[in-house]
């Protein structure tokens, strides 16, 4: 299912507009929509509430994205009052990254999550300078709960790729 | 799913939630005591990042409690007395002699055993919680499991390079091995509402925890030729019945210091 689903075309994109200038605090490319944050956006009589949820449980930047997305919203035809509400299902998982979301990542210089090559069992990520993937893995926590920390045996640059999240861990 | 509106049940998951909010809260506490003293530098990222998901971990058990109105969760994690905390007592000790600012005598395979013990332990809590019959609890669970996936990892890579190490790493390991234990069944034990716990599908009982605990571990004690004895006593207290050592008191009132300036503050 969709975020949208249950709002007419009209609000679908005056509330994407809004969701897309809400960007990751700590990830300024890209937006809460983009990470798949976003659920379900409910719409009635003018109040409007956003389920989003949280990527990691201590993520420290929940509080100043439900203040973002308010001030984001004060003034969107439609919408009289904005709740933000955070939820735990369904969880999120590095997945939900739209593609774009991906490519703005990487212009950040974050690679997206890694994947797990099914043969070596390995994961992999491609470095977001010069896309080798010769790289190593160089400490699973990096700077931030949804970060870990590489690096480019190709281009010899330090990089940080997105942590992969799925429910089957 | 059965109704919150029985008070036994209601009784049931505020007693479980209050021992896997405490136990996480005081331990991510004590691993955050170890920030800038860790072993080397992507050990203090790392134990940082593990610190952070667990208090994220803690404050989502509080904010389950909140719902069910007891009270908000600031006031839960900061205000409660020390005879009403609810984690295990081992979770609660200090990483070693000394003060965190001052001459921090830390004792590093201790920190690791005691993570890993207490990760394994968790993960058979949260494999179990995951078809609970309180259903916000079995979604907390699938959440943090995805997130303790990598502290077990973690841990598991630390433990088994320190035991493989062997001469002084390894024979710190094995005297750090029959601390924990010493006190590990405190850590496994489900308290005084076990029994109504496990009857209202809320979680396993202690028995069947317990054994999938040691199934767990066998193999890992297997791998490193050690034997695995798996006999666990609570030597210092029983923390799920609200029987704690002064060091929590120490830890309560180091940690509550900001909190208390101004209780009703936004951080």
């Amino acid at each position: 299912m969709t975020w949208y689903a249950g709002l007419s075309f009209e609000e679908k994109e005056r509330i994407e507009k809004a969701l897309q200038s809400v960007k990751d605090p700590e990830i300024d490319s890209i937006s809460v929509l983009e990470l798949g944050m976003v659920e379900r956006a409910e719409l009635c009589n003018g109040n409007l509430t956003l389920f989003l949820l949280p990527t990691f449980m201590g993520c420290p930047a929940l509080d100043i994205i439900k203040s973002t997305i308010l001030k984001a919203f004060t003034n969107i035809e439609g919408v009289k009052e904005t709740n933000v509400l955070f939820i735990h299902h369904p969880p999120w998982t590095s997945d939900r990254i739209s593609e774009k979301g991906k490519g703005k990542l990487k212009e950040f210089g974050i690679a997206p999550p890694m994947q797990k090559n099914d043969q070596t069992g390995e994961w992999q990520a491609a470095c977001p300078y010069c896309d080798s993937f010769y790289t190593t893995l160089d400490n699973l926590f990096g700077p931030t709960a949804c970060r870990s920390i590489l690096y480019c045996k190709s281009c010899k640059n330090p990089f940080e790729a997105m942590k992969p999240v799925s429910t089957w861990m | 799913m059965t109704e919150l509106t029985e008070p036994l049940f209601k009784k049931a998951v505020v007693e479980l939630l209050y021992q896997l909010a405490d136990d996480d809260f005081i331990l991510a506490y004590r691993g955050s005591e170890w920030l800038g003293l860790a072993p080397h530098i992507e050990e203090d990222v790392a134990f940082s990042s593990i610190n952070q998901d667990t208090m994220g971990h803690a404050a989502m058990y509080y904010g389950l409690l909140e719902q069910l109105g007891e009270g908000d969760m600031d006031t839960l994690s900061h205000a409660r007395g020390i005879s009403e905390r609810k984690n295990a007592v081992l979770l609660e000790l200090p990483n070693g002699s000394g003060h965190y600012l001052k001459e921090p005598r830390y004792d590093w395979a201790f920190t690791v055993v005691r993570h890993f013990y207490y990760s394994h332990a968790k993960k058979v809590k949260l494999e179990s919680l995951k078809h609970s019959s309180y259903e916000p609890l079995a979604h907390a669970a699938v959440k943090i499991s995805m997130e303790l996936y990598y502290h077990l990892m973690h841990w598991t890579v630390w433990f088994n390079q320190l035991m493989n190490a062997g001469g002084e790493a390894k024979r710190k390991m094995l005297e750090a091995i029959s601390r924990v234990e010493q006190d590990f069944l405190d850590v496994c034990s489900l308290g005084p509402l076990s029994a109504e716990m496990a009857s209202l599908k809320l979680i396993d009982g202690d028995d069947a925890l317990m054994q999938a605990f040691h199934e767990n571990m066998k193999p890992v004690f297997d791998a490193l030729f050690i034997p695995y004895k798996g006999e666990f006593q609570q030597h210092s207290g029983k923390g799920r019945y609200g029987e704690h050592t002064q060091e929590l008191h120490q830890a309560l009132a180091t940690l509550t210091e900001v909190y208390r300036t101004d209780p009703a503050a936004a951080w």
